[in-house]
């Protein structure tokens, strides 16, 4: 196969998407046709642009331009580094979630099975589009049909308030992010509407004000699709409403999309990064993940508590992001390659992991019917699939090695290690503060990830029918392997994964890392500095932990009695007796309590019924949005006064507008 | 990798996992006789791993496959963290694998596998503990690494031998940031191994307990192996803190095989110092409520995070 057949595959697989949506109004009720034939078709489709995005990371970048789009703009793609690192991330991570997707849905749940695959596929089609689009005209073409796309995912059991209320928000941030977009892209078109390819923006002399204009309406635009703090409330309102394949496919991919026209904008078409852009993005990115985490760690929603921790991962990515460009603009560049590299690896980590936790999640409430961890409990034994493939699933996220999490994590922290050679004394000061915000975050994730898994999976059941909670069918146990194995892999062949990650480092910032080493020894700089094997960790770790098992029953082996746990001596232990989600909360509700708005409602000691509730509310929708809102109703108020209603009135209107502008121009 | 190095690094893990109940020996007689009472002799650890090792183990009708694999993965990681941190020589092939960030990584592992048995069988006692030992641990944990940081800046490298061995080449100067460093380092010490005043390891109350409750439902070679990784665990702190304030006395890679015959003396003598400074500091302080816990740490992580300030201001 010839190297530059691989933009024309990729466009296949997108069209094959579309067609394969299409197809499903074939027999839109049909669960077999849709599920049998055309999501395992999909994922065959994702497996062929996962191919096509790794081989692209190691071929030169080429170009096409079809013969369709606005008259004087056709549509302009390609294919490079960047795009390719991201068409494996998303075609690598599609595979087990379309093959688990296969087996999920079911018959009698909202929309039409048919439409719902056509949504899917569409969505997929769009995220790829997004990253193959070299002219803001198709991107902002494809960002709107992903966008709409996803929504109506989102939306698909629109039978229920809650969940039009969420597509609601969700829609509403996305076209926020939209306009930012647009006038992101406006500011960087030079002269006419040839101006709108990338090639042009690239070479278009901007004077560094507008550029840092362009670069915070960037921000903005794709901060407000990522979930970036403040603009993240759509997003634990929209992930946990939509169906979990779903949920998967938005938290693993999509959030990444928006983190792909970042980069692509401020290193590619912006061409000469400021170094203080970093600033705030390092700023925002960090708390945006002590604020994830704080929140997932509170939530009695399974599915918004992942949803609270991708806001916090997405927070890391961004401040590897600041990082990288505040490396890059003080021309350290080695060092800009080293936290770059760590953003792209947490990236794809998160893809694997994120999906695998919600997919798991889908299984769990498919088997029970419940999201409220309140309700869970000792799950891994009926479900030992969906049990085990999650708890490699969030040993990975909560960053512990020999898992993929770790790695990522270590580059981070490596990064921040090397702060003291930027020449700004003041900033250099800050960066401690970052890094102990960042130890803080990946030890916090740990806490939730425990509490996550501990609640459903482990100890008793909570509710008597957990006991009858059926395992998964043999489609979702292949789409749960394989991002299990995803996890593991990308943990232990970190310098197969690094060398793909340099090839857009090249491109991007024009210069490697400094990496030496083979291919079970890390070494991202020099072999004094910091080394990292995962294989030889996990090979002396296994031999170790065999020794000890051996060792132990050959010293004394003894019988193995089964009895009831220790109750203290007072008979009734019942599952109702664990910690609870909220119990489990409890100490970070305590400990970080500014941070929280907390509603708490103790019974009286003589209530028949004693009742205890707490409630923990985001301070961003009652103390930002909420007055911000009601600051645009007011204006629309005052603005509603001019409308009278009357024609004579509005004649009115007219003429006096005339008349201002005959003034000024006369003058 | 040579030979010598090869055998250096087993003799060292033989050593760690060998001596640590020695220590958890030494720093229980040391609290007798601090408290005025007489002590049990310093092998009772040996003779309690040997008693539980015999028994018959009894298992909760619930408690999955997890469960019984935890004792043996938490006494692995506690093996394998041995074999990074120097002890007796700084000329070890295996802790290039794994530097300080990676070490802190499996501490945090075995301490996620810990809770999650602590869960697994689904008491009350079981799952506070887990809460309140990953509660301990989101905060010492962050302040651990700033620690590492600090001599991570001195030396300029992750890798504990070389910052060992940077350390150990300098002539005895004092660094301002390392003192502070130092003081976080005990503070963490002291909480990540269930001690006084963070926990109290020889209680018999489950509502105040929090390494324990999540252990009370192990026994027999179970129980063996926690208590003994728990002892492996001191051991290891003791010796990442002679890495990173004490290095002198360790073998390093230009010295001999008969180096050691030195570095394992000065280590005894070390540990026996730092043993002796754990009973006085429990001795010393009370048990704090568990909430004022935070405090405790936060003002470690604080500590640690002056201590890099400090370096930073300094250095330039």
């Amino acid at each position: 196969m010839n190297a530059s057949d691989l933009l024309p595959i990729g466009l296949g697989v997108i069209a094959a998407w579309v067609g394969m949506g299409l197809a499903g109004f074939v027999a839109p009720r049909s669960t077999r046709w849709v599920a049998r034939v055309i999501f395992p078709l999909g994922a065959l489709g994702s497996l062929v642009m996962a191919g096509v995005g790794l081989l692209a990371l190691f071929a030169a970048p080429q170009s096409l331009v079809l013969p369709i789009g606005l008259p004087g703009l056709p549509m302009h793609l390609r294919l490079d580094a960047l795009s390719g690192f991201f068409l494996f991330l998303l075609g690598s991570s599609t595979v087990g979630i379309s093959t688990f997707a296969a087996g999920y849905f079911r018959e009698g749940e909202g929309t039409a099975p048919g439409l719902l695959g056509m949504q899917y596929h569409v969505f997929l089609a769009a995220m790829s589009m997004v990253m193959l689009a070299a002219d803001a005209y198709s991107f902002m073409l494809a960002w709107e049909v992903m966008a709409m796309a996803s929504y109506f995912l989102v939306v698909s059991q629109h039978r229920m308030a809650e969940i039009r209320r969420a597509g609601y928000v969700y829609l509403l941030l996305a076209h926020l992010g939209a306009i930012a977009l647009l006038l992101c892209f406006g500011v960087m078109m030079q002269d006419g509407i040839a101006g709108l390819t990338f090639e042009a923006m690239r070479h278009a002399p901007l004077n560094p004000a507008w550029a840092s204009v362009a670069f915070g309406l960037a921000v903005i635009g794709f901060g407000a699709k990522a979930g970036l703090v403040p603009l993240h409330i759509w997003l634990p309102e929209a992930h946990p409403a939509a169906p979990s394949p779903v949920s998967a496919l938005m938290s693993g991919v999509m959030l990444k999309t928006a983190l792909y026209g970042l980069l692509r904008v401020s290193f590619d078409l912006l061409h000469a990064p400021l170094w203080w852009w970093g600033v705030p993005l390092l700023a925002l990115g960090l708390f945006g993940a002590l604020f994830g985490v704080l929140f997932a760690a509170v939530q009695t929603d399974m599915k918004r508590l992942l949803a609270y921790s991708s806001i916090e991962n997405i927070g890391i990515a961004f401040a590897a992001l600041g990082l990288a460009l505040v490396f890059h603009g003080v021309g350290l560049a080695v060092f800009a390659a080293l936290a770059l590299a760590a953003m792209l690896y947490h990236l794809l980590n998160h893809a694997f992991f994120k999906s695998l936790l919600f997919l798991a999640t889908g299984a769990v409430l498919h088997a029970t019917r419940q999201r409220s961890l309140g309700k869970l409990g000792g799950l891994l034994r009926p479900m030992p699939w969906v049990g085990w493939t999650a708890l490699i699933g969030t040993l990975a996220i909560a960053g512990l090695p020999p898992l993929n999490g770790f790695v990522a994590e270590w580059l981070l922290l490596q990064s921040f290690l090397f702060t003291p050679q930027i020449p700004e004394p003041f900033f250099n000061l800050l960066i401690p503060l970052g890094a102990a915000l960042l130890a803080l975050t990946a030890a916090l994730a740990a806490y939730v990830m425990v509490k996550f898994y501990g609640i459903i999976f482990l100890g008793r059941a909570r509710e008597p029918q957990l006991e009858q909670a059926h395992d998964v069918g043999w489609l979702e146990r292949i789409g749960l392997l394989w991002l299990a194995a995803g996890c593991v892999l990308l943990g232990l062949i970190p310098t197969w994964v690094l060398q793909a990650i340099d090839r857009v480092n090249q491109l991007v910032l024009g210069k490697p890392l400094a990496q030496t080493g083979n291919w079970f020894w890390l070494v991202p700089l020099s072999p004094q500095r910091a080394s990292y094997s995962p294989v030889m960790i996990l090979l002396v770790a296994v031999l170790a932990v065999s020794l000890t098992g051996l060792m132990t029953h050959r010293v004394y082996a003894g019988r193995l009695r089964r009895a009831a746990p220790w109750d203290c001596g007072a008979p009734g232990l019942s599952g109702r007796m664990q910690d609870s989600a909220e119990g489990f909360g409890q100490p970070i509700r305590r400990v970080f309590s500014p941070f929280f708005l907390e509603r708490v409602e103790v019974p009286r000691p003589d209530d028949a019924a004693p009742r205890y509730r707490v409630s923990v509310e985001d301070r961003f929708w009652s103390q930002f949005y909420t007055p911000l809102a009601q600051a645009v109703l007011w204006l629309a108020r005052q603005v509603g006064k001019i409308q009278q209603g009357r024609i004579s009135v509005y004649l009115l209107y007219s003429f006096l507008t005339l008349l201002v502008l005959l003034m000024v121009v006369v003058r | 990798m040579s030979v010598s190095a090869l055998l250096t690094q087993l003799l060292a893990v033989a050593v760690s996992v060998l001596l640590a109940p020695l220590l958890s020996g030494w720093v229980m007689q040391c609290r007798a006789w601090l408290s005025n009472r007489s002590a049990a002799p310093i092998w009772q650890p040996y003779a309690r791993i040997a008693k539980l090792l015999r028994k018959d183990a009894v298992l909760a009708h619930d408690a999955t496959p997890l469960f019984r694999v935890v004792p043996y993965l938490l006494f692995g990681i506690m093996v394998v963290a041995a074999a990074i941190i120097p002890s007796l020589s700084t000329d070890l092939p295996f802790a290039q694998a794994a530097d300080v960030i990676a070490l802190v990584g499996l501490f945090a592992l075995a301490r996620v596998f810990i809770a999650l048995a602590g869960m697994d069988i689904g008491t009350a006692f079981g799952s506070m503990g887990a809460r309140r030992d990953m509660m301990v641990g989101f905060l010492a944990e962050p302040a651990l690494l700033m620690v590492v940081f600090t001599s991570s800046l001195i030396s300029g490298s992750t890798l504990l031998p070389t910052i060992a061995g940077f350390l150990q080449s300098q002539h005895l100067a004092l660094h301002a940031s390392l003192a502070f460093a130092a003081v976080a380092f005990v503070m963490v010490l002291l909480a990540e191994n269930a001690r006084i005043p963070v926990d109290n390891p020889t209680t018999h109350l489950e509502l105040t307990m929090i390494h324990e409750a999540m252990v009370l439902e192990y026994s027999a070679r179970h129980l063996a192996l926690v208590e003994w990784a728990s002892s492996l665990k001191l051991f290891n702190y003791a010796c990442i803190g002679f890495a990173l304030f004490l290095p002198w006395g360790m073998a390093s890679h230009a010295d001999g095989v008969l180096w050691l015959l030195v570095a394992l003396p000065s280590l005894l003598l070390k540990l026996a110092a730092a043993g002796f400074g754990i009973a006085l500091i429990e001795t010393l302080s009370a048990k704090l409520r568990i909430f004022r816990d935070p405090e405790f740490l936060g003002t470690a992580f604080l500590l640690a995070v002056l201590g890099l300030l400090v370096r930073l201001m300094l250095s330039h």
